[in-house]
């Protein structure tokens, strides 16, 4: 049984068994659900994990996991957090200046749902270009993750110096009307997000897979979060986005993702079809 | 047997390579052809101009969960890693591997797990190691693994790389390579479906948790 030849071969085969128990074991112990996860890229996630652990295997990973919190708050770190970038995807943020800032406009309030926010780039992004429209003031965002370590890290609105540069070249390309370096302020390697930016932000942890509607948006943005979902999942998610907007709020969802063959693809219509900009329409 | 998938690797400056893969492909070519090639990162450039139509088949970015139809070219956006799972495409912002996002690794990984003997890896010209480890999983998993000679790349360190990877890949021209694909096409088993992989019949997969 451990001719050299076959056990190599075998691997792949052992995670396919692994992850699916492993996943299973997370659900009971501690309530996380990952097991409608895009299988593909949580068994990559899950192999990294698996090095960082320094265990040898996805079954050793699960005995540690089992037993040990600290373990389980370092999965989640891994498994659901996506470092992004501020202004990531600068077409989109002029898309939005040009056919969603003009609809918003029009409203007294704002209720707006940043969901799966992780780190907080795009919530400080969005609150950035707000700002330069004249709407952060009447605007409320909820900005929620699976993730409270996230959370706590979004809030207090500190990202590396290093990363500025490349910031401000996607918020000069996003349409941005100031000079990016107003937004924050550099200490030693760090900066910190300017406060008024984040006075109207109220960060809370929520859980897209278990967790169900808790108000009625005018916007939400969920771009990049239901890509790591499989389509059983992703259409519970739509249902739930759907039925968190108010008629004729608008839903932002990644480049690559799209309303189509789920549930509400016909009560919404693209505003920018690139973009995934959509308007509830019924 | 004929593959069902076709994945190909190539680096930033492999344009002129690509058009050439691109234009040996047959109208009648049995499976789906994905390409990674880097770039940098934000806007896709000259990318977009192989988007479209080249001659019969059609080119283009798939979008999260779109089901892979055989006969037609994927290409994958820009900052996004691209990966196989199943029958269909998913995307994950991942940090990059190999300073590369969109990475040739974790394509052809993916696909290896998803696909095993039905994938076959093309490695085309490229700097850097990208390609390496994703071909050695498609080996193992019993795909067919090609390497552009690296004599004729125009960057040869990722042929270099991917044949020290895997020393047995076949070593082909790109000349070769469009007539490897045209000969796949001439086995004429557009329709039929592998058991390994449902690509070819599109249609979404009835997602009732079975694995």
């Amino acid at each position: 049984m451990n001719k050299k030849s076959t056990s190599q071969s075998a691997e792949p085969d052992l995670e396919d068994i692994e992850v699916p128990l492993l996943v299973e074991a997370i659900y009971r112990r501690w309530g996380y659900d990952f097991r409608d996860y895009a299988p593909a890229s949580l068994k990559r996630r899950i192999r990294r994990i698996v090095g960082l652990e320094e265990v040898p295997s996805v079954s050793a990973l699960q005995e540690r996991v089992l037993r040990d919190p600290a373990c389980m708050q370092r999965f989640l770190d891994q498994a659901t957090v996506s470092v992004t970038s501020m202004f990531r995807d600068p077409g989109f943020y002029r898309a939005f200046r040009a056919v969603a800032v003009p609809l918003l406009k029009q409203r007294r309030a704002l209720r707006i749902w940043d969901a799966g926010c992780a780190s907080g780039e795009e919530v400080y992004s969005m609150a950035i270009l707000l700002h330069e429209e004249g709407l952060l003031d009447r605007a409320l965002i909820y900005a929620t993750d699976i993730n409270q370590a996230a959370l706590d890290a979004a809030k207090e609105g500190i990202y590396p110096l290093e990363k500025m540069k490349e910031y401000t070249e996607n918020y000069q390309a996003s349409g941005g009307k100031a000079a990016f370096s107003e937004y924050y302020q550099a200490g030693h390697g760090h900066v910190v997000m300017r406060a008024d930016l984040s006075k109207n932000i109220f960060w809370a942890q929520h859980n897209l897979v278990t967790d169900a509607s808790f108000n009625e948006f005018d916007l939400i943005l969920c771009r990049n979060v239901l890509i790591y979902f499989n389509r059983h999942l992703q259409e519970r998610v739509h249902r739930l986005l759907y039925d968190s907007l108010m008629p004729d709020g608008l839903l932002v969802l990644g480049r690559q993702e799209s309303l189509q063959l789920t549930p509400h693809e016909t009560d919404c219509q693209a505003l920018d079809s690139r973009e995934k900009i959509y308007r509830r329409v019924r | 047997m004929p593959p069902r998938l076709v994945v190909v690797g190539v680096s930033l400056g492999g344009m002129e390579t690509l058009r050439g893969l691109l234009g040996a492909l047959p109208a009648n070519f049995p499976a789906a052809l994905v390409i990674v090639q880097h770039r940098d990162k934000e806007e896709s450039g000259d990318l977009a101009m192989l988007l479209g139509q080249v001659g019969s088949v059609s080119v283009g970015f798939p979008l999260d969960k779109e089901c892979i139809q055989a006969g037609r070219v994927y290409i994958a956006p820009p900052n996004y890693h691209l990966l196989v799972e199943d029958d269909h495409f998913a995307f994950s912002l991942d940090a990059p591997e190999n300073f590369a996002r969109p990475s040739i690794d974790v394509l052809f990984e993916s696909a290896a797990d998803a696909c095993g003997a039905g994938v076959t890896g093309i490695v085309l010209t490229g700097t850097g190691c990208d390609g390496a480890r994703g071909l050695a999983a498609i080996r193992r998993r019993g795909g067919q693994t090609i390497v552009q000679s690296p004599s004729e790349a125009s960057a040869p360190n990722m042929p270099q790389a991917a044949l020290a990877a895997v020393p047995d890949a076949r070593q082909l021209t790109l000349k070769e390579i469009g007539e490897w694909l045209k000969s796949i096409a001439d086995c004429g088993l557009r329709n039929e479906t592998s058991a390994e992989c449902g690509i070819s019949d599109c249609g979404f997969r009835n997602e009732s948790n079975a694995e």
